[in-house]
C-alpha cells in the first residue's frame, strides 16, 4: 500500500509537468492553429539557458528568471515571429513540417553550442524523504506538484476571471466574432504565445532537476504533452491538464506494475485507443473540433 | 511529360548508371542509399503528396522491412521470396493501421502513425528472442540471382537502381490510371471527390497500404546494403527525415522524392567541414523551404523550367504580353532570390 502511495504520488508529480506542457500546447492550438512539434525541444531549451546564465556567475533565481525572459523572447516572441507567422498564410501542414525542423533545429543547436552530456541541474529544494503513513515521500515530488498546482490555477483565473483572458478565449473561438467586438485578436494571440513560453519555462525548471539537463529531453515530453492534450481533448485547456495527470499516474503505474520494458508503450496504447474511440478526447466537446 | 523533360529523365538514368564507375565503394554506397531512400520516399509521396495524408511510421515500415528479410534470409529463406514477404507484411499491416486510423485525419493521423513508430522501435529494441534486441543483427548476407552476386558495391548499387526503376515505373503508372487519378482527386478537393462518386476512405487507404509496402521493400534492400540493422536506425528519425525528404523534394511531385533524398544523403558529405552543424543546417534549409517554397525542390525547377521555356520559345511581343499575364510572379522570384 505505502509503495503504492509512493508510486501515485510521483506519478502525479510527473503528470503534473504534463500538464503544464500540454495547456500551452493546446492554447496554441486554440488560438493559431499551431501544432507545435517543437514543444518538447521548448521544455528542453529554457535549462539550458539557466545553466548559461549560472556559468556566466547569477545566482539561481536570477538565472531562473532570465531564464523564463529568454524563453519568452525566443520561443514566444521571435518563434511567432519568424517561424509561425509567414507560414500560416500556407496553412495547417507546412506549419507541423517546419516545428518538426524546428526541434530538430533546437536540440542539434544545444547539442552543438553547449553540451551532448546530460547536466546536473540545481533542486529547487534540498531532497529530503519525509515518512507519511510509512510511504516514502520525497520533498522533489511535493514541490513539483505544488508549483505546477500554483500555475494551473494562475492560468485558469487568468483565463476566466479577467477580461484579457475572456477576450483571449473569444479570440480561440471565435476570431470573427471577437474582432468584431473589438478584442485586438492578432495580440491576444500573441500572448498565448508568450503563457506557452512561459508555462514551458516553468516546466522546464520543474523537470530538469530530476532529469537532469539533456538536448534529447524534449523527445518524451514533447510526445507525453501531445498524448495528454489529445487524451483530455485537443481544444480544451482543462482537458489537456486532466489528460497530463491521468498520463502520468498511468505511466507510473503501469511501469511499475506491469511492465517496465514497455513503460513508453503505454501512453502510446492510451493515445492510440483514445483518437479510435473518442477522437475529441475525453472532456473535449464536438462542436469545437474545427479541423 | 514534354521532349525536353524525356531528355532531363534519360540523361539522369545516364549519370545514374555511370556515376559508380567514377566512385569510391564510399561514394558507391551513397548513391545505393540514395536508391533506397528514394523507394521509401515514393511510398511517402504516395500517402503525403497524393493521398495528402501526414504520416510519420514510414520509417517504421522500412524497419519492419528489413528486419523482415535479415530473419527470413537467416532462416534459410532465398532472397526473393524474402523481399516480396517484406512489401506484403508492410502493405498488410499499413492496411491494418490505416483502417482504423485514417478514420481521423490530418495531425490525429500523425499523431497516430507517431505512436506506431515508436511502438515498432520498443518491439525491435525488447523483443531479443526474435530481433537481437539492441545487439541487432549482422552479418546479412547480399542476394545472389542465378550466377550474378551482388557481393560487390557496384553490383549491389545496380541492383538498387533496377528495384527502384521497376517501382518507380509501377508507381508512374499507376497515378496515370483512374485509381491514381483518384488520389490526386483526393488531395485537391475531397469533398468534390466524394460527390463524385470516389470512395474517399478507400483510396486513402489503399494510398497508405501501398506507400507502407513500398517502405518494406526499400527495408529489404537496406538491410542488405547496410548489412547490419539496429533498432535505433529505425526510430522516429528516420521517419522524420523522410517526411522531410518528400517535401523537401517537393510533396505530391513525380521526381520529387528522388531530389529529396538526393539531398539528404549528400548534404552531410557536403556539410563535412562543418561537422556536428550538419543537421542544423538542414534543419533551418528545411524551415526557410517551408516559409518561401513549399513547393520544393521540384516546385523550384518546374518554375525555372516553364522561365527558360517561355522565354526561348516566344517572339518579343508574345514574351512581353506574358510578362503582364504574370505581372507578380518575377517580383516573388526576386524577393526569393534576394
Amino acid at each position: 500500500m505505502s509503495s503504492f502511495i509512493q508510486i501515485l504520488l510521483s506519478g502525479l508529480a510527473t503528470g503534473a509537468i504534463y500538464a503544464l506542457i500540454a495547456a500551452g500546447f493546446t492554447l496554441l492550438w486554440q488560438t493559431s492553429q499551431t501544432i507545435n512539434f517543437a514543444q518538447g525541444e521548448f521544455v528542453m531549451l529554457p535549462a539550458f539557458f539557466i545553466l548559461a546564465a549560472m556559468n556566466a556567475g547569477a545566482p539561481f533565481w536570477l538565472a531562473a528568471l532570465i531564464g523564463i525572459a529568454l524563453a519568452v523572447v525566443v520561443l514566444g516572441l521571435l518563434f511567432k515571429l519568424v517561424i509561425v507567422d509567414p507560414m500560416l498564410r500556407h496553412g495547417v501542414l507546412p506549419l507541423v513540417i517546419s516545428t518538426i525542423a524546428l526541434s530538430l533545429f533546437l536540440k542539434e543547436s544545444v547539442k552543438a553550442s553547449y553540451s551532448s552530456q546530460a547536466q546536473p541541474f540545481p533542486h529547487l529544494v534540498p531532497a529530503v524523504d519525509i515518512d507519511v503513513f510509512g510511504a516514502v515521500l520525497s520533498t522533489q515530488s511535493l514541490i513539483v506538484l505544488a508549483a505546477a498546482i500554483v500555475t494551473v490555477t494562475a492560468l485558469h483565473l487568468v483565463l476566466d476571471k479577467t477580461r484579457l483572458g475572456r477576450a483571449m478565449q473569444a479570440t480561440a473561438q471565435n476570431p470573427a466574432l471577437a474582432v468584431i467586438l473589438g478584442v485586438p485578436v492578432r495580440r491576444m494571440v500573441l500572448y498565448t504565445f508568450l503563457i506557452n513560453a512561459v508555462l514551458v519555462a516553468i516546466a522546464s525548471i520543474l523537470v530538469s532537476p530530476i532529469y537532469l539537463a539533456k538536448f534529447t529531453n524534449g523527445e518524451t515530453l514533447g510526445m507525453a504533452a501531445f498524448v495528454a492534450a489529445i487524451i483530455g481533448g485537443f481544444n480544451q485547456v482543462r482537458g489537456a491538464v486532466a489528460g497530463g495527470v491521468i498520463l502520468g499516474v498511468l505511466g507510473n503505474l503501469s511501469a511499475a506494475y506491469l511492465s517496465a520494458q514497455y513503460r513508453d508503450a503505454f501512453p502510446l496504447l492510451i493515445l492510440i485507443a483514445v483518437i479510435m474511440m473518442r477522437p475529441r478526447g475525453l472532456m473535449g466537446r464536438r462542436e469545437e473540433r474545427t479541423v | 511529360m514534354s521532349r525536353s523533360g524525356c531528355a532531363a529523365v534519360a540523361a539522369m538514368i545516364a549519370a545514374a548508371i555511370v556515376a559508380p564507375f567514377y566512385l569510391k565503394p564510399f561514394g558507391i554506397y551513397l548513391i545505393s542509399m540514395w536508391a533506397v531512400l528514394t523507394i521509401a520516399a515514393i511510398g511517402l509521396n504516395l500517402t503525403l503528396g497524393y493521398a495528402g495524408q501526414v504520416s510519420l511510421a514510414q520509417g517504421a515500415f522500412v524497419g519492419i522491412g528489413a528486419y523482415a528479410v535479415a530473419l527470413l534470409t537467416r532462416a534459410g529463406c532465398p532472397y526473393g521470396p524474402a523481399f516480396a514477404a517484406a512489401g506484403a507484411l508492410c502493405f498488410a499491416i499499413g492496411w491494418l493501421l490505416g483502417y482504423p486510423a485514417l478514420r481521423v485525419q490530418h495531425h490525429y493521423l500523425a499523431f497516430v502513425t507517431l505512436a506506431f513508430t515508436t511502438l515498432v522501435f520498443l518491439v525491435l529494441r525488447n523483443e531479443e528472442w526474435l530481433t537481437g534486441g539492441i545487439y541487432g543483427i549482422d552479418d546479412i548476407a547480399r542476394p545472389e540471382f542465378l550466377r550474378w552476386s551482388t557481393a560487390a558495391p557496384r553490383d549491389f548499387y545496380f541492383f538498387c537502381l533496377g528495384t527502384l526503376t521497376v517501382l518507380a515505373l509501377a508507381a508512374w503508372w499507376m497515378l496515370r490510371s483512374p485509381w491514381g487519378r483518384a488520389f490526386v482527386a483526393l488531395r485537391e478537393n475531397p469533398v468534390r471527390a466524394q460527390s463524385l462518386g470516389v470512395d474517399t476512405r478507400r483510396y486513402t487507404l489503399m494510398a497508405f497500404a501501398i506507400g507502407s509496402g513500398l517502405g518494406g521493400l526499400a527495408g529489404a534492400l537496406y538491410a542488405p546494403l547496410v548489412q547490419f540493422i539496429e533498432p535505433g536506425s529505425f526510430a522516429l528519425s528516420l521517419s522524420f527525415n523522410l517526411l522531410l525528404m518528400v517535401i523537401v523534394g517537393g510533396s505530391g511531385h513525380f521526381f520529387g522524392p528522388f531530389a529529396g533524398a538526393l539531398v539528404a544523403v549528400l548534404l552531410p558529405e557536403w556539410t563535412r567541414a562543418v561537422e556536428g552543424y550538419y543537421l542544423i543546417l538542414y534543419a533551418a534549409l528545411v524551415m526557410a523551404v517551408m516559409a518561401f517554397r513549399p513547393a520544393g525542390i521540384m516546385g523550384m525547377v518546374e518554375d525555372a523550367w516553364e522561365a527558360a521555356f517561355r522565354s526561348r520559345s516566344r517572339t518579343p511581343a508574345a514574351a512581353g504580353r506574358g510578362a503582364q499575364d504574370h505581372g507578380p510572379a518575377p517580383a516573388a522570384r526576386s524577393e526569393v532570390a534576394g
